[in-house]
């Protein structure tokens, strides 16, 4: 599908961000800079006063087509960290034909003079969709498109592994589950290969794995004991029983004894590896309790992560549009 | 047009935030402004002896230009501690428009309510765009348009003139 390839709709003129809608083929110092100012924002929510007044005056809207409370509730917190207005929409999946839903909604919430969209939607291409058919100078966020990307998720776990683990050329990174129905791995692969890690390893169930992964330059293991040995970081992804449309799986009980972080297979790690979780998680599915509340977990960290993140990435990329719009006069 | 040596500008600028502050309640505190104010700072928080950490300040997330700039590519992080209730020393290396004053005085403010701020700058360049004054000035020096001065360090500080293609918005 040419919508999702890799493109260059998401930068401006000078190469400055202008949407975000995957970490494909995006530039090193480009994510670098993206890390860099969500890290200065981190400062910022340390203060009593939380709010800067980057984007005052602004109206972001968060168009959620499928449900999330984490992401849509860190994306409000940091619009509204950003003195931008925020309108919260909900929208259920119509049956009806997607692209022209799409775009009847879009150009009602146009007439508003609606300044960003953040976007969620079921189907893989959306966000780069209305990026494409969207009125110039609006910014588009991809808040998780289907099973493409989820590219502020990747971008806030790079943030946590970086204050945590320090730079990427030296990290082994495992990331384990279900990488079939993952956006999330998908945009964590992109970013780990251009900030510079050298060993990344998926590790799950050949059901759960796609055919292809190893061409991204990952290397596929069906053995987590094999798998985790020398690993820095571990990231443990959701099963997605929602997006799963056949037997992929004999049953939980399995998949935890064979795929589950448990403290015994945690073991075979580094010491001082993290655990890393994008949320929501499964207790004794993907991951032991023990494990996700235990020392070597940063879950919460990523939660925390997830609002200097976004609010970074939300004001790259509504700057982006600025120096558009001064562009065409 | 010879420019002024930093280190001789450094010592007035000492005699004169000593004289300013000799008889001040509050604790003083310094604040430097990313990049050059905080080098400023670096060696005017020496040469005042002040015992308490030096501040920094970086103003990105305030500007005034950010509708038609977008933001700045290296942001650093502002640190700086509990300036509530105390004498602030705000130090920048040029004031000119002083937008950047302003910025930083919003910014300030989202930490605290100091008891009074004191503006320190090591040259004043004159083509104000806002009413905001420094009470302590290294030089004031006169520049035609399409001149600007720009200050190098932090080891050495060193002062040079450069010339700007177009009427660009002022630092």
């Amino acid at each position: 599908m040419s919508l999702i390839t890799p493109s260059h709709i998401q930068l401006n003129e000078e190469g400055r961000l202008k949407h975000f809608l995957t970490t494909e083929g995006l530039s090193q110092p480009l994510l670098t800079e993206i890390l860099d100012t969500a890290d200065s924002f981190i400062s910022t929510q340390e203060r009593n006063v939380k709010t800067v007044p980057l984007l005052r005056g602004k109206t972001v809207v968060n168009l959620f087509f499928e449900n999330s409370t984490r992401t849509r509730s860190t994306f409000e917190l940091a619009a509204k960290r950003l003195s931008a207005n925020i309108l919260n929409l909900d929208i259920a999946r119509s049956a009806t034909s997607k692209g022209e839903t799409l775009m009847d909604t879009l150009w009602n919430l146009e007439s508003m003079y609606s300044d960003m969209f953040v976007v969620r939607h079921a189907d893989s291409g959306a966000a780069h969709f209305i990026a494409q058919h969207i009125t110039p100078n609006v910014a588009v966020i991809n808040a998780g498109d289907g099973r493409h990307a989820h590219p502020t998720q990747a971008m806030l776990d790079m943030l946590t592994i970086r204050r945590e683990k320090g730079p990427f050329e030296n990290l082994t990174v495992a990331i384990v589950g279900d990488i079939l129905h993952s956006r999330v791995a998908r945009s964590q692969i992109y970013a780990l290969k251009t900030l510079g890690s050298t060993d990344i390893r998926v590790i799950g169930p050949n059901t759960l794995i796609p055919k292809d992964i190893e061409s991204l330059g990952v290397r596929a293991y069906n053995n987590m004991a094999q798998g985790l040995k020398g690993v820095d970081v571990v990231i443990m992804l959701r099963l997605q029983k929602e997006r799963m449309q056949a037997a992929l799986l004999p049953s939980e009980a399995e998949y935890y004894r064979l795929f589950g972080l448990s403290t015994d297979k945690l073991a075979l790690a580094n010491p001082g590896a993290i655990v890393m979780h994008p949320g929501p998680i499964n207790r004794g599915v993907e991951i032991e309790s023990a494990v996700a509340d235990g020392p070597q977990s940063v879950i919460l960290k990523q939660v925390s992560n997830g609002i200097p993140m976004r609010m970074a990435v939300m004001a790259m990329a509504m700057g982006g549009q600025n120096q558009t719009r001064q562009e065409e006069g | 047009m010879s420019l002024p040596q930093p280190a001789a500008l450094l010592d007035k600028m000492t005699r004169d935030l000593q004289n300013l502050t000799a008889q001040e309640q509050n604790e003083v505190v310094m604040i430097g402004i990313h990049t050059g104010g905080a080098w400023v700072a670096q060696q005017l928080h020496q040469s005042l002896k002040l015992d308490n950490d030096l501040g920094s300040l970086d103003i990105s997330f305030y500007r005034d230009d950010f509708t038609q700039k977008g933001l700045h590519p290296q942001i650093k992080s502002s640190t700086l501690g509990d300036i509530e209730g105390k004498t602030v020393i705000l130090v920048d290396d040029v004031i000119m428009s002083g937008r950047t004053i302003r910025a930083a005085m919003n910014e300030l403010f989202d930490y605290g309510r100091p008891a009074k701020i004191i503006l320190a700058c090591l040259l004043d360049t004159g083509r104000r765009e806002l009413p905001i004054q420094a009470d302590v000035v290294g030089e004031r020096v006169t520049l035609a348009d399409d001149q600007r001065i720009k200050l190098s360090g932090p080891e050495p500080l060193a002062l040079s003139m450069a010339t700007i293609a177009k009427q660009g918005s002022p630092a």
